[in-house]
């Protein structure tokens, strides 16, 4: 009996040590990484019960750079309001799960943002017969908004500072404003743009949807640790810098093995076939190169789970690289 | 002589189909009012429910033959006009509407599981079971042999809870949560009813302090607040401390419908059993309680299904159970849209356990008020 209720325990407690975070994971045999609850495009399950989305290749970069096997990686769920506890107790080693980067988060709850995956921002949605190209021309308009949200202060600046006038209907939830939208309760519905592209793609005839080009606040999502443990945040920041550089560097899932003998010094350094930058991170010199062996660079990842291929529809904007009009820029890997 | 009169037939209108219609449905022209605008409705709801459901509906392959893959395939985002559901979201997905993210090749072990739950509890529900005592033993080790199962453990591969989801979770959840409140709150009614000023101060405040709050609340307070109680370095896992908070919030309201059925138990019954010798627990056990649970037994099953809907507000701490599994179904960039289908398809789920949990009790109460043994074994 007494040995049963140890195994009891022992199955029922998890004891982590308190190693470094890397070690931990290493040890363990897996990462845990910390995910939504399913958010279109970005983490959630697909038929096959496999995670698929931009934060979820975000967790299976660092479970490859640590071990090199994409399947080495369990997904956590969490909400809004668990993630931080979740995170905070060692639950999960990393969050990839849409969360905007703010000074708050950052700095009082004690966590490390460690770079943006997703340059997310409010925007509007309309229904294409309403005949308008840009939310400056919406005066009037009835606007579908979420109360008590930072998406209502926004939007009570933007129309003040363009001198126009709006009537709000204010709503409590992502569905009651798609429900008031199509039902034509309401000309305008708005929140973050990813948010609204799927609303579109849910809607029956997407084609009669109109998402405005003005994104008029700053939402950068990005994965994040645990403050304090700066190696294991190294990690997860040059897996995502590792997906970026590759597009730059014109590095693909396709053609990264012929990029092995490439004359192009950062190619090499990337790879692993030049330097030691795999041993400064604790982790094998091929790193990178599994990462885009296993899951891609950052353009793949993008085009496969929200680009305008998919039914989401999200153009790259402001999540093109700094050479092509984006602001997606990583530190240069020497 | 008297002739002997034959016995006439009664009216036409006061028997048969015809006297049932009469009696029930028209029997004044309120009451026909009434009976004729329901049947408007479900003449209209009905053909259209049927034909949504059923006739116009994609299961596998849409009106073209095609096998459905995504949400672009089925019927009614090609044609809206008559298109019906497009059940194949439920089709594809139907593994992890049922076991989650459990792998695949360990998935004899949850469903092991269920069959080993039939067998536990349908002897302990019907008295007149074959075998029943020999059955009971079984059903006292079925916990823990299902512990072992589904989490690993003995042999067996390990499977974390994470990975659980679905109806998986939903049945761990109310089962655990109906099985170990119940006696919990026995304890507690007892407790509160007790002479004994400390236990019935303590087990007032417990009861008082849980009701108090929404069970969503106690999910936060162990999801969230109990991991920083816990020592460093030492994690519970997260299905475990939903399970303590839905047991003690069940528990809790399980003691006041007890505490019902024990107040509406006659003082005589009290004095009767102690003045033929028996002790508190004996009185309790053979005379009290039997009487109090068959006359509460209408709000035990009524709490008892509340808890069983209650467990998919677990999607709020993180866990997947058969709702969240929906959701995440319609999260998917494949089948964005398909929500009737989705939240019609869990209801559906939904209704058969609650239907048959009601089923149950009816079955329940009217054995027991025709029985002579009142359940005390």
């Amino acid at each position: 009996m007494k040995k049963l209720l140890s195994i009891l325990a022992v199955s029922v407690f998890a004891f982590a040590a308190n190693a470094g975070t890397l070690d931990d994971v290493k040890n363990r045999g897996f990462l845990k990484c910390g995910v939504t609850t399913g958010l279109a495009g970005f983490a959630a399950p697909d038929d096959s019960g496999e995670w698929a989305g931009l934060d979820a290749d975000m967790c299976r970069a660092v479970a490859v750079a640590v071990f090199g096997d994409r399947s080495k990686v369990e997904f956590i769920t969490t909400t809004g309001k668990s993630r931080f506890p979740t995170l905070a107790s060692g639950e999960v080693d990393m969050l990839a799960r849409n969360t905007t980067w703010t000074i708050s988060r950052d700095v009082n709850l004690g966590f490390e943002f460690v770079g943006v995956n997703f340059y997310d921002g409010q925007g509007f949605m309309i229904p294409s017969s309403l005949g308008v190209s840009s939310a400056t021309e919406l005066d009037g308009a009835t606007v579908c908004i979420q109360t008590g949200t930072t998406t209502e202060l926004n939007l009570a600046d933007f129309f003040r500072l363009n001198g126009i006038s709006y009537e709000a209907l204010p709503i409590e939830t992502n569905d009651e404003g798609k429900e008031n939208l199509f039902a034509g309760r309401c000309d305008v519905y708005t929140t973050d743009a990813s948010g609204l592209s799927s609303t579109r793609a849910a809607a029956a005839d997407p084609s009669k949807w109109l998402v405005l080009p003005e994104i008029i606040s700053k939402e950068p999502l990005g994965p994040l640790v645990r403050h304090g443990d700066h190696q294991w945040g190294d990690v997860v920041r040059w897996s995502l810098n590792a997906m970026i550089i590759a597009e730059e560097l014109g590095i693909t899932s396709e053609n990264v093995d012929a990029s092995l003998s490439s004359n192009v010094p950062e190619v090499l350094r990337l790879l692993g076939v030049e330097g030691s930058y795999g041993e400064m991170l604790e982790l094998a010199p091929d790193w990178a190169y599994q990462i885009l062996k296993q899951i891609g660079n950052y353009s793949e990842s993008y085009e496969a789970n929200v680009g305008p291929d998919t039914p989401l529809e999200i153009a790259r904007g402001l999540n093109a690289l700094w050479t092509q009009g984006g602001i997606l820029y990583a530190p240069p890997f020497r | 002589m008297n002739e002997i009169t034959e016995s006439r037939k009664p009216p036409v209108a006061t028997t048969g189909i015809l006297g049932w219609l009469r009696m029930n449905l028209f029997s004044n022209w309120i009451n026909s009012l009434v009976s004729l605008f329901v049947l408007y409705i479900l003449i209209q709801f009905i053909p259209w429910i049927l034909n949504w459901t059923i006739f116009a509906a994609d299961f596998k392959y849409n009106f073209n033959g095609v096998e459905i893959t995504d949400r672009t395939m089925c019927s009614r985002v090609l044609d809206p006009e008559n298109g019906g559901a497009c059940w194949a979201i439920i089709y594809v997905r139907f593994y992890q509407f049922m076991y989650g993210f459990y792998p695949r090749d360990e998935v004899w072990r949850v469903n092991l599981s269920y069959i080993m739950l039939a067998v536990a509890v349908v002897p302990l529900l019907f008295d007149k079971f074959p075998f029943r005592k020999h059955f009971l033993k079984f059903t006292y080790v079925f916990p823990v042999i299902a512990f072992f199962l589904l989490n690993g453990g003995l042999g067996l591969e390990p499977v974390s809870t994470n990975k659980w989801g679905g109806l998986l979770v939903t049945l761990v959840l109310g089962c655990t949560g109906i099985a170990l409140a119940f006696p919990l709150g026995i304890v507690l009614a007892l407790g509160r009813r007790s002479n004994l000023p400390v236990i019935s101060m303590m087990c007032t405040l417990f009861i008082e302090f849980i009701r108090g709050v929404p069970l969503i609340t106690l999910l936060f307070f162990g999801m969230v607040m109990l991991p920083l109680f816990l020592p460093e370095g030492v994690n519970m896992d997260g299905l475990a401390r939903v399970l303590v908070a839905v047991t003690l919030f069940q528990s809790a309201y399980m003691a006041e419908v007890i505490r019902g059925g024990l107040q509406a138990i006659p003082q005589g019954q009290y004095e009767a059993a102690r003045s033929i010798g028996l002790s508190y627990w004996q009185m309790n056990m053979k005379i009290v309680l039997p009487q109090a649970i068959r006359i509460s037994i209408p709000s035990i099953v009524n709490t008892s299904i509340g808890l069983f809907k209650d467990t998919t507000l677990v999607i709020i701490v993180g866990l997947l159970d058969l709702l969240g599994i929906g959701r995440g179904a319609l999260a998917d960039t494949t089948w964005l849209g398909l929500a009737y289908e989705v939240y019609f398809f869990v209801s559906l789920v939904f209704f058969i356990f609650t239907f048959a949990m009601s089923r149950y009790s009816l079955y329940l109460e009217k054995k027991l008020k025709t029985g002579i043994n009142m359940g005390a074994d």
